[in-house]
């Protein structure tokens, strides 16, 4: 009788990634502490969102007081309007013979005369003279206009966001436009002696009704001087006021011969509140009194005089963070649960030396960290989802009906800022996962990686540092992944100061993710190194 | 109470994270108010504060320090150095009390060399960018009395985050967990602060936020539009480290170690 000796019958095979995955993702969820760190940075998120509420409400009892424009964006559109009607195809010609104005001086003298001393002549650039056709006088209609502007030259704009160059000239050079239309198509031309004309650019109006108004108009936008500096950004800002000359008026088509009339477009006859002009302008908190759009028109001889502010442009955020991504505040007390979870998630498994047999039952060293990364990741990324999204929609909707002025974004721009948030949180997680693998101690790691993500947004956007040092840690840290929550985008067209502290950063949304994304790799890339060199 | 202070000092002495520790907030300290005072520029129109601006390094150097007054409990919880120390020394507050003496010892040098570089080098690159005799501003000198407060105050602050760092992580035990919570505390304040809604609750947020209220000391001009007064903010927050401090004692006394 023969014994033979017990052999275990299971075949010894290294585990496949789903079971590495599967045993990390049985660590995470049995460790009470690091699921309740979760669930914490869940609940931070969404009720410190809540601190936002409250504040001024400018908008009153009104729910929808922000002007929209035809592609769904906040915009101001105030100014002074000389138009006929025109019906079916047509054109408008004016030459625009002067482009002048006065910009507030605040290095007046105190008790200057407010009027004639504390302004004083200048031309904003971005003021506007020229010829227009719009849909109708309500604010935010469907327009498209080309003009002289004070400092970028003749321009073709149309819908408040689109904005094409012309000839770079000086305003003090008179300058002949011309918009003609044909179906919904409008073309913008320009000429320096009223012969030759140059086709500026076109402009799609669909929809139109047949009868729009054409005509010529001047704004002049807020002028403001902004600069962040240690401690605190300081803002001063005033009405400009824009005068231009237009003669050889030439409106031909559709029900020309008319008379021309003033179509104040500023909002005062509709809600009868000016709250447009600040709303849109720049920021409801800055506390400049609306000045009336229209403050002058002449007409003699064909030479058509008219004065007046405002502007004819997308609305940009102001300084009280007038955007939907306030209310993600909580994001950062989130994010410091997260990164402290993140931290242990490794370093307690070489305090406890559970990194040991973590290695034996796997020993293909890098494969562990991947698969930590995608347990950690998939998790902060879901709890961060669902956290980032109550605070976005629920928080934003509370402001408005409260009364608050929250600038409209697009759905694909709302759905951007929630799942860049989430994302946000996912990458800064494996960041700090992969910081406490090189490292090994949550101390070190944890300070490494709050130094690197919070304090750089709070030295930038808490006005702690000038504007150019801010832009630069916004540009190269890691916390240069916050430019994802921007909800709203700069314009060239607009001018204002696209400063840390008023929301902007210096990066596109995707850029700044990306700039995340490269200090991630890197930090994994080393771990790795680190892993597969130094003992367990 | 020499024996227990004697033995705190050979335990901090000997770990071989402190001296790198106290060397970075130094580094960071300096370093941050140099960045900043090498980019800032005299503005005709605003109210600057050249003493605010030289000291801002602070801000990132607290970290550190926190993170000092950290490791210096959680440390021996980790380990479980903490029942070798209790078994040595009885008396729970006399440790306690030894720890937060050697802690702010260390603190107070470290932040001393730390503020007083960052003021050294700003009077270096300040008059460079226009915080000249010309446009008002006097060198900065400690003889000012104003400046003095400013410089002795930062350094008492950085002393104070360190006795809250070590009260708060006494009650936690737990190094990430008390890193995150103090960390939290002193960065999540001023982002907040930043977009609180209601302006009441803004100001009272300033008035009681640790580093908010605590660093209004560093403040030279316009004191007026300050929440809360520089020492009274300073008061603010030796109330919030010894309320941390005191609750640790009693939990100490309470708990196991």
């Amino acid at each position: 009788m023969t014994a033979t000796a017990y052999r275990s019958e299971i075949v010894v095979t290294e585990a496949g990634f789903a079971q590495l995955v599967r045993s990390e993702w049985t660590k995470f969820r049995t460790v009470r502490g690091w699921v309740i760190g979760l669930l914490l940075a869940a609940v931070l998120t969404v009720l410190l969102g809540f601190t936002v509420l409250g504040g001024p409400t400018p908008c009153g009892a009104a729910t929808d007081c922000v002007v929209v424009g035809p592609n769904g964006e906040a915009v101001v559109d105030r100014f002074v309007f000389v138009q006929q009607e025109l019906t079916g195809d047509g054109s408008i010609t004016a030459r625009v013979s002067s482009l002048t104005g006065r910009i507030p001086d605040f290095d007046a003298p105190e008790g200057a005369d407010p009027v004639a001393g504390r302004t004083r002549p200048g031309v904003v650039p971005w003021a506007k003279a020229g010829v227009i056709i719009k849909e109708s006088g309500t604010q935010g209609s469907p327009y498209a206009a080309v003009m002289l502007t004070g400092g970028h030259g003749v321009r073709m704009q149309d819908n408040f966001t689109n904005d094409v160059a012309g000839a770079q000239i000086p305003s003090t050079e008179p300058h002949w436009l011309r918009l003609t239309r044909a179906g919904d198509t409008v073309t913008g031309y320009e000429s320096t002696d009223g012969r030759t004309w140059i086709p500026v650019g076109t402009a799609q109006l669909t929809g139109n009704p047949a009868t729009v108004h054409a005509g010529m108009f001047v704004a002049s936008p807020e002028y403001e001087v902004t600069t962040q500096q240690v401690g605190g950004t300081n803002s001063i800002g005033d009405q400009s006021q824009a005068t231009a000359a237009f003669d050889n008026v030439d409106l031909e088509g559709g029900a020309s011969g008319g008379e021309w009339t003033v179509l104040g477009i500023d909002g005062e006859d509709s809600s009868g509140s000016d709250q447009s002009g600040e709303a849109g302008g720049n920021g409801p908190d800055r506390n400049v009194a609306a000045a009336p759009a229209v403050q002058q028109f002449v007409e003699s001889d064909g030479t058509f005089t008219m004065t007046g502010s405002g502007d004819i442009a997308p609305a940009v955020a102001g300084p009280g963070g007038n955007t939907i991504e306030r209310g993600l505040v909580g994001v950062f007390a989130g994010l410091v649960a997260i990164l402290v979870v993140s931290t242990s998630f490794v370093t307690a498994e070489f305090r406890r030396g559970l990194i040991r047999t973590t290695f034996i039952a796997s020993p293909r060293r890098g494969r562990v960290l991947a698969a930590k990364a995608v347990v950690l990741g998939t998790a902060t990324f879901v709890v961060g989802l669902v956290s980032a999204l109550i605070a976005v929609v629920v928080i934003t909707q509370l402001r408005r009906s409260a009364g608050g002025i929250v600038l409209p974004v697009s759905l694909l721009t709302e759905v951007r800022v929630v799942v860049g948030t989430a994302a946000l949180l996912a990458l800064a997680a494996v960041f700090a996962l992969a910081v406490g693998t090189i490292l090994r101690r949550s101390a070190a790691a944890l300070t490494v990686t709050i130094l690197l993500t919070v304090l750089p947004y709070l030295l930038a956007v808490a006005s702690v540092l000038p504007a150019d040092p801010a832009q630069w840690l916004l540009r190269i840290t890691p916390a240069a992944g916050f430019a994802v929550t921007q909800s709203t985008p700069e314009y060239a067209q607009v001018d204002t100061a696209y400063l840390p502290s008023i929301g902007f950063f210096p990066l596109a949304p995707w850029a700044g993710f990306a700039v995340l994304c490269i200090w991630t790799a890197l930090a994994l890339g080393l771990a790795n190194v680190a892993l597969q060199r130094r003992d367990a | 109470m020499k024996s227990a202070l004697h033995a705190e000092w050979t335990k901090l002495r000997t770990v071989p994270g402190t001296g790198w520790l106290l060397l970075v907030v130094v580094v960071l300290t300096v370093g941050l108010s140099w960045l900043a005072t090498s980019a800032v520029h005299f503005q005709a129109r605003e109210p600057q504060d050249q003493v605010k601006i030289s000291l801002v390094g602070v801000q990132a150097g607290q970290a550190v320090v926190a993170v000092l007054g950290v490791l210096i409990i959680t440390g021996e919880y980790s380990s479980g150095m903490i029942r070798s120390t209790l078994a040595a020394i009885p008396r729970r507050w006399p440790m306690l009390a030894a720890k937060a003496t050697v802690l702010t010892g260390m603190v107070l040098l470290a932040g001393t060399v730390a503020v007083l570089g960052s003021l050294m080098l700003a009077r270096l690159t300040l008059p460079s960018n226009g915080f000249t005799a010309n446009n008002g501003f006097t060198v900065l000198s400690l003889t000012d009395p104003q400046t003095l407060r400013a410089t002795a105050g930062s350094i008492l602050y950085l002393a104070l985050i360190g006795l809250l760092s070590l009260g708060m992580a006494t009650l936690i035990r737990d190094t990430a967990v008390a890193v995150g919570v103090v960390l939290g505390l002193l960065y999540l304040f001023p982002i907040l602060i930043q977009v609180v809604g209601d302006p009441d609750w803004k100001r009272r947020l300033e008035q009681i936020a640790p580093t908010n209220a605590g660093l209004g000391i560093q403040s030279t001009v316009d004191l007026q539009s300050l929440a809360i007064s520089p020492w009274m903010g300073m008061g603010v927050l030796a109330a919030w480290a010894t309320t941390a401090m005191v609750a640790a004692a009693v939990m100490l006394r309470w708990r196991d170690a």
